[in-house]
């Protein structure tokens, strides 16, 4: 099963990325082509690609997957209007530190998914985690060193739609 | 129609490039500027390519600029940890003006899943 969804992906990769589309026909060769090197991706690395594939076959999933991204794209751009303004204003307004914060996530997708989303966002770039479900996070605009408060501040708003596509 | 909009986003994208370039030379210490490099950076090079794909229209092109993008995204924030991690374990100082440094505790430990 988990070969076959990451063969499914690899060959939509593969069909995007060679766009066999020419006047209105379909290329063959490259179909081929593609059939047989996402097989083959498949078979050799299914083991070291993430094990959460059940996601990308989840009806609900996928719609709270699709549901994520304008949240995404709002915190990304409210993000970057932050950094403009920290680095364009005269007395440069930062106040950075390292703080550390809790996450309740468990599997590997979810705590990516959770670092680089903290990382795209207003002022926070995860530096590490540990096995107990932590994060260390610099934080350019430190507001509370609490781990309680931070964490309010950082991972809660991702935290929740995050769980309902991994977890 | 769709050749203006997709111009407007190559521009905005520009910019965006260009404020986390002055914001990489103005920070002060390694883990600020790399707040300013991923971020800025990142969308500005996601919007560019966003723009060439409406620019061009459904084809080849637009499908390769969107492969673009989702892998800047998820590959410029997981290149950002590794550099911020790599620079603190080769014992790259915070700046003087740091507030709060809780990651010293961690560093000396050996609980880390990011080997």
């Amino acid at each position: 099963m988990r070969r076959l969804i990451y063969f499914v992906l690899a060959f939509l990769v593969w069909v995007l990325a060679s766009w066999p589309f020419v006047d209105g026909q379909v290329d063959l060769q490259v179909i081929v082509a593609g059939v047989i090197a996402s097989a083959l991706a498949a078979l050799l690395f299914h083991d070291i690609l993430p094990k959460e594939h059940h996601v990308f076959v989840s009806p609900i999933r996928v719609f709270w997957m699709l549901a994520y991204i304008p949240v995404f794209f709002y915190y990304v751009i409210r993000a970057n209007f932050d950094v403009v303004y920290r680095a364009l204003h005269p007395a440069m307004p930062i106040k950075p530190g390292i703080v550390k914060i809790k996450t309740n996530l468990k599997t590997d997708s979810a705590i990516t998914a959770l670092a680089n989303s903290i990382t795209l966002t207003p002022g926070t770039l995860t530096v590490d985690l540990t096995d107990d479900g932590y994060l260390y996070v610099h934080w350019i605009n430190v507001k509370s060193d609490d781990v309680e408060q931070a964490t309010q501040a950082i991972s809660t708003r991702f935290e929740w739609f995050l769980a309902k596509i991994f977890e | 129609m769709s050749d203006v909009i997709g111009y407007i986003l190559v521009a905005v994208g520009v910019l965006f490039n260009v404020f986390g370039c002055i914001g990489l030379v103005r920070f002060p210490d390694v883990y600020n500027r790399l707040q300013a490099a991923t971020k800025c950076v990142t969308l500005g090079t996601v919007l560019l390519l966003a723009g060439v794909a409406i620019a061009s229209g459904v084809g080849a092109t637009a499908a390769k600029a969107i492969i673009c993008a989702v892998f800047v995204l998820v590959t410029s924030p997981t290149a950002a940890h590794a550099i911020a991690k790599g620079a603190y374990a080769s014992g790259v100082k915070l700046w003087d003006q740091t507030v709060v440094d809780k990651y010293a505790e961690q560093a000396k430990g050996e609980t880390s899943r990011l080997a």
